[in-house]
């Protein structure tokens, strides 16, 4: 039963202004399988499930159901489910203000009235027989997350579906919950269902999963039975190797015993859901933050800098006991941030380049005291220099300028605010070769002057560039950390790995 | 590792965010209007006529509140009803009055075209073309009145026999209450209320056991899992407005039989009053939650809290809107409490 194929996508390509989204992906899925899709962030898996679905249309390449002999050209969510093609998300698809019993069937009735009594009845016996523990009458809203997603699944299998696509199903679910979805999920496989998991947990894809596919920067890496991919080699599958074209940079180790840390934390956790974590750095010293996508890396500084409410733990800047419950008591202690999502979290697109630059320090300063024009051009044009922003002039709007420079306008943000330590949450992502050498370069120089900086990216090569010392994270636990020689891109994917 | 048991661990069945609303409503007014047959008995309050008053006065008000309702369970709002309602009236005075060969039937027809017309606009701006239905309505509100206010500006009472007949009909109920001069005097009602009531009953059976009235909750609920659960999202919203304009024509002719003239300034402020009625009725502003039944039991309390805050002897107009300001606080906080209570037991 397991060798019958489901799906089969064969060089599937798709681009998005200024992105090749998926070059030539190949994709097949068997009766009967569960079968894990992988990749870093832009590796190009949600672009891949979208064109299953129809969300999006492919540039080139065909997708064929079953033994069909003819390609399928799916274009809505809606006729993918008709052909047996479903997905479940983790936030949209169910009604919470309906019941369960509503949710399994609306929008699928022929007939313009509704007999309770049968639709709770169907309902009862298709949860019975999947063993869901849900009641056909109840409110979804009063449902567990676990069980909302359930419910989601058996709407799909009762609409005959024979692939199931699920998209970070366990992310908002605690350990027995994802226990008794992996329950469903195995039971549905034996009834031959063919099943695409998506997920960033490693644990959860060595528990259920038969096969993996790997997709790296759009590509293709390769598609492997469970047995013959080790943890450690499907990251480095996931991850890559860098070309080693930058190695003109490299931290120094220095040894730091007798100082003061500039911030020290113990036991901190936030609402993130982090586990408890301690961390310091010292004045002058770069450390990192590593692990894959989602394993909680930017939460841990995220806790640092009170852009999570933190829920235990405590912080200690420069020696004393520091309470920091909002960013702007973390950047009058000398803590500074650049955030990971420069759109959302960074960048104020609308304001001139100008603008931006002073706008931690205006901050920090209160409103009620602006800067006088002059000052404030005088301050933004010294850094616009000192980090070679390309940019026409101080009034240019910053949502014109290219990404990189985008980067350095936030960089510049905080650097004018004179930190003493300075987070860098993958500030690299999505910018040009060269300009990553300068941050890079300005990281190495700045930490020489005695900041403290602590640097995250995807990028390992750049972290052991730039990094003395690396904390290793995997499921939103430190695992490890690595320091001095010690440090190597086998060393930290192993840890990764292993922890 | 052994899967844990899934199901909450209340004891009893978590009630629907409408059913706990409604509850919450039918207890209020009972309690209120009992206490006030009690205290103000003197006042005329336990005789049954005062209640059937009460229905008498609000009979147009339930049938366009439960028009707005529909829509607000469909995530969305119709601020152009208390307008409307004015045309119809000025509308069908004139063409009683001036027009041959007129009737009641021929009126009737005339105000559920008008409203037919007004939603069929409106559902299109808001469902297709994809426009705010505050702002889409908004303009209707102020085309209506201007409307009426171009065909007749004075108030005219209506002048046809077969009108003034239907609206002069008592429907004489077997129960009644002894007079000052100790004659039994039967409660009546008015023909409006028979229909508001039909209307009532016909609309808690659509939205309970019809795949339409289902589509709404759907829809208010949330717009995108709607689509992807296959619902026609935008006949849903559209068909929402069309049967709220529909019944704001029914409306509008029911208010004309009971003040029996047209006039410009008639239901001023009905739009808020059908709003607030909506909202002490349990149905949410937010869309997916929401009951006939409770907006039918919203207009009836809104109009005793009136007849209430007069028996109390607080003549100053201002009165009874203080009133129904707390009353209308008090159900949104109930409303937030019921939503976010919800939002923590499952986040």
């Amino acid at each position: 039963m397991a060798n019958e194929t489901v799906l089969f996508a064969k060089g599937v390509c798709k681009s998005f202004p200024g992105v090749k989204a998926l070059r030539g992906v190949n994709f097949t899925l068997r009766a009967g399988e569960i079968h894990a899709l992988m990749g870093e962030n832009g590796a190009g898996k949600s672009t891949l499930i979208k064109v299953l679905t129809g969300v999006y249309s492919k540039d080139a390449g065909e997708i064929f159901l079953g033994d069909a002999a003819k390609p399928i050209n799916v274009k809505s969510p809606r006729e993918a489910q008709d052909l047996g093609i479903s997905t479940v998300y983790q936030e949209i698809g169910l009604c919470p203000n309906l019941t369960v019993a509503e949710n399994m069937f609306i929008g699928r009735s022929k007939s313009p009235f509704i007999s309770w009594r049968e639709t709770n009845a169907r309902t009862a016996k298709i949860l019975a027989d999947l063993g869901i523990p849900a009641k056909p009458e109840r409110q979804l809203a009063n449902c567990s997350l676990a069980v909302r997603q359930m419910v989601a699944i058996a709407r799909a299998m009762d609409l005959n579906c024979k692939v199931l696509i699920l998209d970070e199903p366990t992310s908002s679910l605690d350990e027995s919950e994802v226990e008794s979805l992996f329950n469903l999920m195995r039971d549905l496989k034996a009834r031959g269902v063919g099943i695409i998991f998506v997920t960033h947990f490693l644990d959860q894809v060595y528990k259920v999963c038969d096969r993996i596919t790997v997709l790296r920067n759009g590509e293709l890496v390769g598609e492997y039975p469970l047995a013959e991919l080790p943890r450690l080699a499907l990251i480095e599958k996931m991850m890559g190797k860098e070309l080693q074209e930058l190695s003109e940079v490299h931290a120094e180790s220095r040894d730091f015993t007798g100082l003061t840390p500039l911030v020290e934390v113990k036991d901190l956790k936030s609402e993130a859901g982090i586990e408890p974590f301690d961390f310091k750095n010292y004045p002058g010293e770069v450390t990192g933050f590593t692990g894959l996508l989602g394993s909680g890396r930017s939460e841990c500084v995220r806790a640092i800098f009170g852009a999570d409410k933190v829920t235990g733990g405590e912080i200690k800047v420069k020696g004393q006991t520091a309470k920091i419950s909002q960013p702007l008591e973390a950047m009058r202690l000398g803590l500074a941030y650049l955030p990971e999502d420069r759109g959302r979290d960074g960048i104020v697109a609308d304001l001139s380049v100008r603008e931006n630059i002073i706008l931690a320090l205006q901050v920090m300063k209160g409103f009620f005291r602006p800067f006088s024009k002059k000052r404030a051009s005088v301050l933004a044009d010294e850094y616009i220099k000192l980090l070679r922003v390309k940019t026409a002039s101080q009034d240019t709007l910053v949502g014109s300028l290219s990404g990189g420079n985008q980067q350095k306008v936030i960089l510049a943000r905080w650097l004018l605010t004179k930190p003493d330590y300075l987070i860098l949450d993958e500030p690299t992502r999505g910018i040009d070769v060269g300009t990553k050498t300068e941050i890079q370069k300005l990281v190495v120089r700045l930490s020489s002057e005695g900041m403290g900086i602590t640097f995250i990216s995807s990028e390992i090569e750049e972290m052991l560039r730039t990094c003395s010392r690396l904390i290793v994270m995997r499921d939103r636990k430190v695992v490890g950390a690595i320091s001095g020689s010690d440090l190597s891109q086998d060393n930290i994917m192993r840890t990764i790995a292993e922890g | 590792m052994a899967a844990k048991d899934l199901s909450p661990k209340t004891r009893s069945e978590p009630m629907s965010d409408t059913t706990s609303l409604l509850i919450i409503t039918v207890a209020i007014f009972l309690v209120m209007y009992l206490t006030a047959a009690y205290l103000f008995s003197d006042k005329g309050f336990a005789k049954p006529q005062m209640f059937f008053n009460l229905l008498n006065e609000n009979a147009a008000l339930i049938i366009i509140s439960c028009g707005l309702s529909i829509v607000m369970i469909a995530g969305g709002i119709d601020i152009s009803v208390g307008g409307l309602t004015a045309l119809i009236t000025v509308a069908c005075v004139v063409h009683l009055n001036d027009m041959e060969g007129s009737s009641f039937l021929t009126s009737l027809l005339l105000a559920l075209g008008i409203g037919l017309a007004f939603g069929l606009v409106q559902g299109f701006l808001v469902a297709y073309l994809d426009i705010q239905p505050f702002i889409v309505t908004l303009a209707g509100m102020f085309f209506a009145r201007g409307q009426a206010a171009m065909i007749d500006t004075q108030t005219r009472t209506v002048a046809n026999e077969s009108f003034s007949a239907l609206a002069q009909m008592r429907i004489r109920l077997p129960i009644g209450s002894v007079n000052n001069n100790g004659v039994f005097v039967q409660a009546y009602m008015e023909l409006g209320v028979v229909i508001a009531l039909l209307v009532v009953a016909a609309l808690f059976v659509t939205l309970r056991y019809t795949t339409f009235g289902r589509s709404l909750y759907a829809v208010g609920g949330n717009k995108q899992s709607a689509l992807m659960l296959g619902l026609n999202v935008k006949r849903t919203k559209f068909l929402s407005h069309v049967l709220c304009g529909l019944l704001t024509g029914l409306g509008g002719f029911v208010f004309l039989l009971h003040v029996r003239s047209g006039a410009v300034t008639h239901a001023a402020g009905y739009e808020m009053d059908a709003i607030a009625a909506s909202i002490i009725g349990g149905t949410m502003l937010t869309g997916g939650v929401g009951n006939i039944f409770g907006t039918f039991i919203g207009v009836l309390t809104k109009g005793a809290i009136g007849n209430i805050v007069r028996a109390m002897g607080l003549v100053g107009s201002w009165w009874p809107g203080i009133t129904l300001a707390a009353m209308l606080c008090f159900f949104l906080i109930l409303q937030s409490v019921i939503t976010s209570r919800k939002r923590a037991k499952i986040g």
